[in-house]
């Protein structure tokens, strides 16, 4: 492309089905990362 | 829903909904206020005095091969998530353990009222301690990673017992298929090597409290007499910062209306020499005079700004430093389910105080409307804990519409309560300062590329 440079493509939706497993830890949760990698 | 904005020289595009940041020219920039409402045709005779035909009509389709490919205008299919997230079996997984409700300084903006959080002075027992780790291994359900931080008023004025809650807790974890991380607060006052020593071996992070320069500390950050606290603190501070090879640890300050001019506080900070910084607003009472005012916006906006400007610089002066509030993970950030229902009090998250009542968090500790149960009976307040179990980003009515709503989970309940009497409705001023954060912080990610 370009006009556009895209600079993430881990989108939120595929968090949807393999997210939540809350283990990370207890934060904001902005400035935080996935533990379960 | 999209989010656009220019700093420093970027064009920035958040899709909300996917997540997806994209940094565009000033073409894209401009179509996409027209993109959603009229034809690639109409679009060329609005803009035709700054683009030419082709140029517009590239930047048009580039938008609908992102379109196509789910980066670009993207629908909210996260609510049916909640259900999900509803019925999953309480647990707590954190606590915030007040070893002490007392303290050795007299902050003037300390929510705590000098340590004592609306109540008298009284430190932790080691018997209470133990029993909050029974109760956190017990309430955790099948959660491995727990985490235990110690907070006050000052925590180092009852160490021993921190000590003592950290041997237990290790003592059996192992046997529970639990493992501990431990944190804790402090202002320096008492910290000294063997301290230091211990904290290095034991604490997974620290966070050590100051607010930057010597007259902005020593304003607010006083001892009993009214003498500042920073010349006893800082070659202590930057002692232990370097004992831990400048990682895991915060310094941490509170910026107020006495010091908007906070970008300074933050370098003065670096300067020093800390590579972990962190200073944020004040949460106060709007009647005293400390408080951060709507008319105070701008200002703060253009000091977020400049401090990450400032970022950039050092960078390329080989002199960086993480400030918390601009860390942003755009590839590896928190799944959705954690961003829709933020940071857990009153759920996973509980504080404790030093007579074993549990709170919502630290700063509902004291109201007593608020109390949830204790270590030795666990929840019992049901009604106050959902609650807190409702609260998520759909649950509350201003946040559907902005943008930043995957980023702050729907703000801080304690904040709502204490600025607006209810736990909906979000603080506006701590909602505009931290929009203005995100944008630094994805600002500063683009800038690396």
């Amino acid at each position: 492309m370009k006009h556009i440079k895209t600079l993430n493509t881990k989108l939120l939706k595929n968090t949807v089905l393999n997210g939540g497993c809350g283990e990370c830890q207890t934060s904001t949760v902005a400035n935080q990362s996935c533990e379960n990698k | 829903m999209i989010h656009k904005y220019s700093m420093n020289g970027f064009n920035i595009v958040l899709d909300v909904n996917s997540g997806a940041v994209h940094i565009v020219d000033d073409i894209v920039f401009d179509v996409l206020d027209f993109f959603d409402e009229k034809s690639v045709d109409e679009i060329a005779a609005l803009l035709k005095d700054k683009y030419s035909e082709k140029e517009i009509i590239d930047a048009f389709n580039e938008i609908l091969e992102l379109r196509e490919k789910e980066l670009i205008f993207t629908d909210d299919i996260y609510e049916e998530v909640i259900p999900k997230i509803e019925k999953r079996a309480p647990v707590v997984k954190a606590l915030c353990l007040h070893i002490a409700h007392d303290c050795n300084l007299k902050c003037k903006y300390c929510f705590a009222e000098e340590g004592e959080y609306h109540g008298k002075r009284s430190l932790m027992s080691l018997e209470t301690g133990k029993k909050a780790i029974d109760f956190l291994i017990k309430a955790s359900g099948t959660r491995k990673n727990l985490e235990v931080d110690f907070f006050g008023g000052e925590p180092l004025l009852n160490f021993d017992v921190v000590k003592g809650i950290v041997e237990y807790a290790r003592s059996v974890e192992k046997e529970n298929n639990k493992n501990f991380r431990f944190t804790i607060t402090t202002n320096g006052i008492l910290l000294d090597d063997e301290i230091q020593d211990y904290i290095n071996k034991n604490m997974h992070n620290v966070v050590l409290s100051i607010d930057g320069r010597k007259e902005t500390n020593d304003n607010m950050r006083v001892r009993a007499g009214g003498q500042g606290s920073y010349d006893a603190i800082v070659p202590k501070f930057i002692k232990l910062a370097e004992s831990r090879n400048q990682t895991d640890y915060y310094v941490r300050g509170t910026f107020t209306r006495n010091n908007l001019d906070f970008s300074k506080d933050v370098i003065h900070l670096a300067d020093l020499g800390f590579k972990q910084i962190s200073v944020e607003p004040v949460v106060a009472d709007d009647k005293e005079s400390y408080s951060l005012k709507k008319e105070d916006l701008p200002i703060l906006f253009e000091e977020y700004e400049k401090l990450a400007l400032q970022i950039l610089k050092r960078r390329k002066e080989g002199k960086d430093f993480n400030f918390f509030h601009f860390m942003i993970d755009l590839t590896g950030g928190p799944c959705v389910t954690k961003r829709l229902v933020g940071c857990g009090s009153g759920t996973e998250y509980l504080a404790v105080t030093p007579e074993g009542d549990l709170y919502p968090c630290h700063q509902f500790v004291g109201m007593e409307d608020f109390k949830l149960g204790d270590i030795e009976k666990g929840v019992v307040n049901l009604k106050k804990r959902e609650e807190f179990e409702n609260l998520n980003v759909y649950s509350k009515p201003d946040c559907g519409k902005c943008w930043a709503k995957f980023y702050c989970s729907g703000g801080c309940a304690a904040n709502s309560f204490n600025n607006n009497g209810d736990l909906v409705t979000p603080y506006e001023i701590g909602c505009e300062l931290q929009r203005k954060r995100i944008e630094c912080a994805i600002m500063l990610k683009a800038a690396e590329e």
